[in-house]
């Protein structure tokens, strides 16, 4: 699975959106629905799927879904 | 309260015991603390006997690990943490001019790290559930402050401030934080004050009478159940009018 599809699954669980509606450009508050609290409840999701630590000031930064993918295939162990 | 999965700290006796085994008595399975494994266990069978759903682990809930282990072991036991009663607590009285810096910080460790790191390693498992309750156990004190108890009124008042925030923090979430402030109840820490401290609080009680471990527990109750889901950010005090 890649980590746009694994992120996808997150995201569905996550926000209760349909598939579909989780396209690279969405962006989790104006198009996913998110409040801050779901933002930061994904960000820790994201940390344990793909088992890494992002710093609070990098994650202020993703804000889309593709930011959040990038991001994870940057860094991923 | 049927079969829901409660912590509390603090619970090898006094208020925490009495919480637990009232909890317990409605059907709930609890997890007992305290920082000893083998007082934790003597209690633990004991309440088993009486034929209560009751694990006990010992964890020393002022660090991040023991209160990580504490709801590790809830978890393995039962899947997960529905409520949270912080009710581990310790005084270490002096007048502010005597107070020494271990005194303090002590106070401090207990009363309000060990809430923190608890509630931290427990809070993420309700907002994946969308249900929960923190009931945090402060003090009157920490709304009238004490003479000798700088550091307990503090630690307790913190608890206040904490628990509001969590309450605007979670409420979208469905998990319900309050505050318990109970007044002079008997128990082995108030039991050591001075005969005269204690009639004189004796004289401005209202009901004539000090508190008892079970009318805390009684509250405890009552906030942890569903009929209490509109109560958030609340600190109700139990006191027979004490502060009044």
């Amino acid at each position: 699975m890649s980590v746009f599809e694994k992120m996808v699954e997150l995201i569905v669980e996550k926000l209760g959106v349909e598939p579909g509606e989780v396209t690279p450009e969405a962006s989790f508050i104006d198009d996913l629905g998110a409040d801050s609290l779901d933002i930061v409840e994904l960000i820790m999701d994201i940390e344990d799927e793909f088992d890494l630590e992002i710093p609070d000031e990098e994650a202020e930064n993703i804000t889309t879904v593709k930011q959040a993918v990038d991001y994870i295939e940057k860094n991923i162990k | 309260m049927k079969e829901k999965v409660v912590i509390v700290t603090g619970s090898s006796r006094g208020i925490g015991l009495a919480i637990a085994k009232s909890l317990a008595k409605a059907g709930a399975r609890v997890v007992i603390n305290s920082r000893s494994q083998e007082r934790i266990n003597e209690i633990s069978s004991e309440l088993q006997r009486e034929g209560l759903n009751v694990i006990g682990v010992g964890a020393d809930i002022q660090t991040k690990e023991g209160a990580e282990k504490l709801i590790e072991k809830a978890t393995e036991k039962w899947g997960g943490v529905d409520i949270l009663v912080n009710n581990a607590g310790i005084n270490r009285d002096n007048l502010f001019l005597r107070m020494k810096e271990d005194e303090w910080e002590e106070v401090i460790k207990t009363n309000l790290n060990g809430m923190f790191h608890c509630t931290k390693a427990s809070i993420r498992g309700m907002t994946k559930k969308r249900w929960g309750r923190i009931i945090n156990i402060s003090s009157i004190v920490g709304i009238t402050g004490n003479p000798g108890q700088a550091n307990y009124s503090a630690a307790k008042a913190g608890i206040i401030g904490f628990t509001k925030t969590l309450a605007q923090e979670f409420g979208g979430r469905n998990i319900t934080a309050n505050v318990i402030a109970p007044g002079f109840i008997e128990t082995e820490m108030t039991d050591k004050l001075p005969e005269k401290i204690k009639e004189q609080m004796l004289g401005r009680i209202p009901l004539g009478k000090f508190g008892t471990c079970d009318d805390v527990a009684a509250m405890v109750r009552f906030l942890a159940s569903e009929e209490a889901g509109y109560i958030t950010g609340q600190v109700l005090v139990v006191d027979g009018g004490l502060a009044l």
